[in-house]
């Protein structure tokens, strides 16, 4: 029905170069935009395939991601800039990322566990920001990620994807619309196609491949093939490569599990844990060193079979429900008067947020260059102390540990120190205690309290303590 | 007030369905879609009914009508004049306070009205465009979709069902529903085709009160289900205030 496009053919303006990639739903050409809708960044022009022999999913696909991709920022997406009228011209135009492909990393593989935790990480940051703006993904592979050369990571194609303020094209479709064979979710598999945690489990399969050099499932190439994920365990990270770490086995395997549940809620707290290896609870899949017996396996598979027709009423968690909040601890005044109301707003805000992250925070000065002979005197002796103190601040709250986190960090600036944890790690809710009397007479403006509200990236919860019905004077 | 004359093409249409004889809900809409610059109007039909004042909003879409808007016949409308379906008892109380309340005039013009109206590409129907005349509920992917075949049309937008949804074509060619998400614009493009259920103006039952209504952008393609907060206790006391069923005011308030 439609030729490629030839080199040198001007659309909408848009003059035709090179053709970069053919993949499976369509063509990449460079192109130039008119001197008037020149964007400032290079731009490359995606075609569908169209024509005989062609799957007819292309079209479909097409549209989706002309309906999606202009609704999404950031750098964790190619700049969207034009897209052509489906039933004359169809293509989307936007920006040429230049830096390097998943692909080539994973040909790599195995990586070491640092390298992994970067580069995961930053993957993981990207699927936040798209699950944020209300979109899942749905196809994560090699193919689809590239990486900037500042690190940050790129979702491409989201011709698969699904927005949740927009009907689902491919519903019900009886062509395979599910995603790549070895990364595709047990939930995608069975015909769901609103679950989010569907990209945690396919970030599972990167990350285990970056770590192994393997794919945890293979790639099946039949429908039945593909359904042992159901109930199959990969083989863990550790059989195959002795210099994973257990918490880097830790995180790849709560992506993988089968039920979305057990895994991750939120792609913020997987970027989390490989920002902060050493907070990572282990649980036993830490210890894992072969794949599970028969049994069990038969198990999981006969329920596998059993629970087919109860997916539907499963629950969703959307990334908003799985927040990470931060409180902010002053842990040089533990006798502090507002300590009580802190610890109080946190229980509340935790108990309304089933599946939260809590990170807990003390900003101290930074420890004076002449250390002195006492262990509270030495930078590791003070970080040692407050983390203590830290820890005996949350202990009352009696949350389970894989959801807290210590944080002590010695610097001068608390409000850029806050801000920058804040932005670092996704944080939706920051809890931190409002000027106590004594900094009251300074003014409002210069607390850590209104600095911090001024520029958060996020919404700030400040406590403060109630006031006492003033007491009759003595006189 | 802007009105594009019938047979030009309109860019943005307000969708108003479901009224029941409730002004306070319709004047809100009809100034919500007109801050949010539609230019043209298509009422779909049971302007009385269930409602205190049928009277006042048949006199809002005759206005309207005159004007170029689309005005349609629904089953509550119809059985002013004679017999039309099945009635329960408060229901019929309540067209049989439109019939003491409604001028001739107004009688007139509602028995004047069509059940289905064109507009190139587009169909506005009360029921469904399969057999109109039976008031059938689109309650299904598979009733949308004889609605769409009799349409023959890319976008219908029909009443009668007082629940927003969207039907859409879906890869394997029936249709597919979506529950809309109230203000968030969604592309639909005009190669597959689409039956929106606009929404209740005057009575939603989704335990929402707010009044329903659509816009439909011709030009970008786009459809947004807007839910808009009006004074519905008031609306329930002018249904108190003049002897219909109690029952009639409690599903106004909390939208039941």
């Amino acid at each position: 029905m439609r030729e490629r496009l030839q080199p040198g053919a001007v659309i909408d303006g848009f003059r035709v170069g090179e053709c970069l990639h053919k993949g499976g739903t369509g063509y990449i050409y460079r192109v130039t935009a008119p001197p008037e809708k020149e964007p400032g960044f290079p731009l490359v022009m995606k075609a569908p395939a169209l024509g005989p022999g062609e799957p007819t999913i292309g079209i479909d696909s097409f549209e989706i991601e002309q309906m999606i991709l202009p609704t999404l920022t950031g750098a964790s997406v190619p700049r969207f800039v034009a897209a052509g009228d489906l039933t004359a011209t169809p293509y989307i135009v936007m920006e040429r990322i230049d830096g390097q492909g998943f692909e080539q990393i994973i040909a790599l593989a195995p990586l070491p566990a640092e390298e992994v935790a970067r580069i995961g990480s930053a993957l993981a940051d990207a699927v936040h920001s798209v699950h944020t703006q209300q979109v899942i993904h749905l196809d994560l592979k090699p193919e689809n990620v590239m990486l900037r050369p500042t690190g940050q990571a790129v979702l491409l194609d989201f011709g698969f994807a699904r927005h949740a303020h927009y009907p689902d094209l491919l519903a019900e479709s009886k062509d395979f619309a599910a995603g790549s064979a070895a990364y595709v979710s047990p939930e995608q598999l069975q015909h769901d196609r609103s679950d989010a945690r569907s990209d945690l489990f396919a970030l599972g399969v990167l990350l285990y491949e970056l770590a192994t050099g393997r794919q945890p499932f293979g790639e099946p190439q039949t429908y039945a093939g593909m359904r042992d994920r159901l109930w199959r365990e990969p083989i863990p990270p550790r059989a195959l490569n002795e210099r994973v770490p257990p918490w880097l086995q830790e995180i790849i395997l709560r992506c993988l599990e089968h039920t979305a549940a057990a895994r991750y809620q939120s792609a913020a707290h997987i970027s989390f844990d490989l920002r902060h290896p050493e907070q990572v609870v282990l649980t036993a899949r830490a210890d894992r060193t072969e794949g599970a017996s028969f049994f069990p396996q038969f198990g999981r598979w006969w329920r596998s079979r059993r629970d087919q027709h109860v997916l539907g009423g499963r629950q969703r968690i959307a990334a908003a429900r799985a927040p990470v909040i931060m409180v902010a601890v002053d842990t040089e005044h533990l006798d502090d008067e507002r300590h009580p109301s802190l610890q109080l707003a946190t229980r509340q805000l935790v108990a309304i947020n089933p599946e939260f992250r809590l990170m807990c925070v003390s900003v101290v000065r930074a420890a004076p260059l002449g250390e002195g002979p006492a262990d509270i005197d030495t930078a590791s002796g003070k970080h040692l102390e407050h983390k203590t103190r830290l820890r005996h601040w949350v202990e009352p709250l009696k949350l389970p540990s894989s959801r807290v986190s210590l944080h002590v960090v010695a610097a001068a600036n608390a409000t850029g120190t806050l801000l920058d944890l804040a932005r670092a790690n996704h944080v939706d809710l920051i809890v931190l205690g409002a000027p106590g009397p004594a900094q009251r007479a300074l003014g409002w403006w210069r607390s850590v309290a209104s600095s911090v509200t001024a520029s958060a990236p996020c919404s700030v919860y400040v406590v403060r303590v109630p006031e006492r019905a003033s007491e009759p004077s003595p006189d | 007030m802007h009105y594009t004359p019938a047979g030009a093409r309109a860019l943005r249409i307000a969708l108003l369905s479901d009224i029941h004889a409730n002004t306070q809900a319709l004047t809100a809409c009809l100034r919500h879609a007109d801050e949010r610059g539609a230019q043209q109007f298509a009422f779909l039909g049971d302007f009385v009914g269930y409602g205190a004042d049928p009277s006042g909003v048949v006199d809002i879409v005759i206005r309207y009508a005159a004007k170029g808007a689309v005005a349609l016949k629904g089953n509550h409308d119809q059985a002013v004049e004679k017999s039309a379906g099945y009635f329960n008892e408060t229901a019929m109380a309540a067209i049989e306070w439109a019939r003491k309340t409604l001028s001739d005039e107004q009688k007139r013009f509602l028995a004047s009205l069509p059940l289905v109206a064109r507009d190139g590409t587009v169909c506005f129907v009360h029921a469904s465009a399969a057999s109109p005349e039976r008031w059938d509920y689109i309650d299904s992917p598979s009733a949308a979709k004889r609605c769409a075949d009799a349409a023959n049309a890319f976008y219908t937008f029909c009443g009668h069902v007082h629940d927003q949804l969207l039907y859409f074509e879906n890869a394997s060619g029936g249709m597919s529903e979506f529950r809309p998400v109230p203000g968030a614009a969604i592309p639909v493009r005009s190669q597959r085709r689409w039956v929106a259920i606009v929404g209740s103006v005057g009575q939603p039952r989704d335990r929402n009160p707010a009044a329903a209504y659509t816009l439909f952008d011709r030009t970008r393609e786009q459809i947004t289900f807007y839910r808009v907060p009006y004074d519905a206790m008031a609306a329930a006391d002018r249904i108190r205030k003049c002897g219909l069923p109690e029952s009639l005011a409690c599903r106004v308030e909390l939208g039941i």
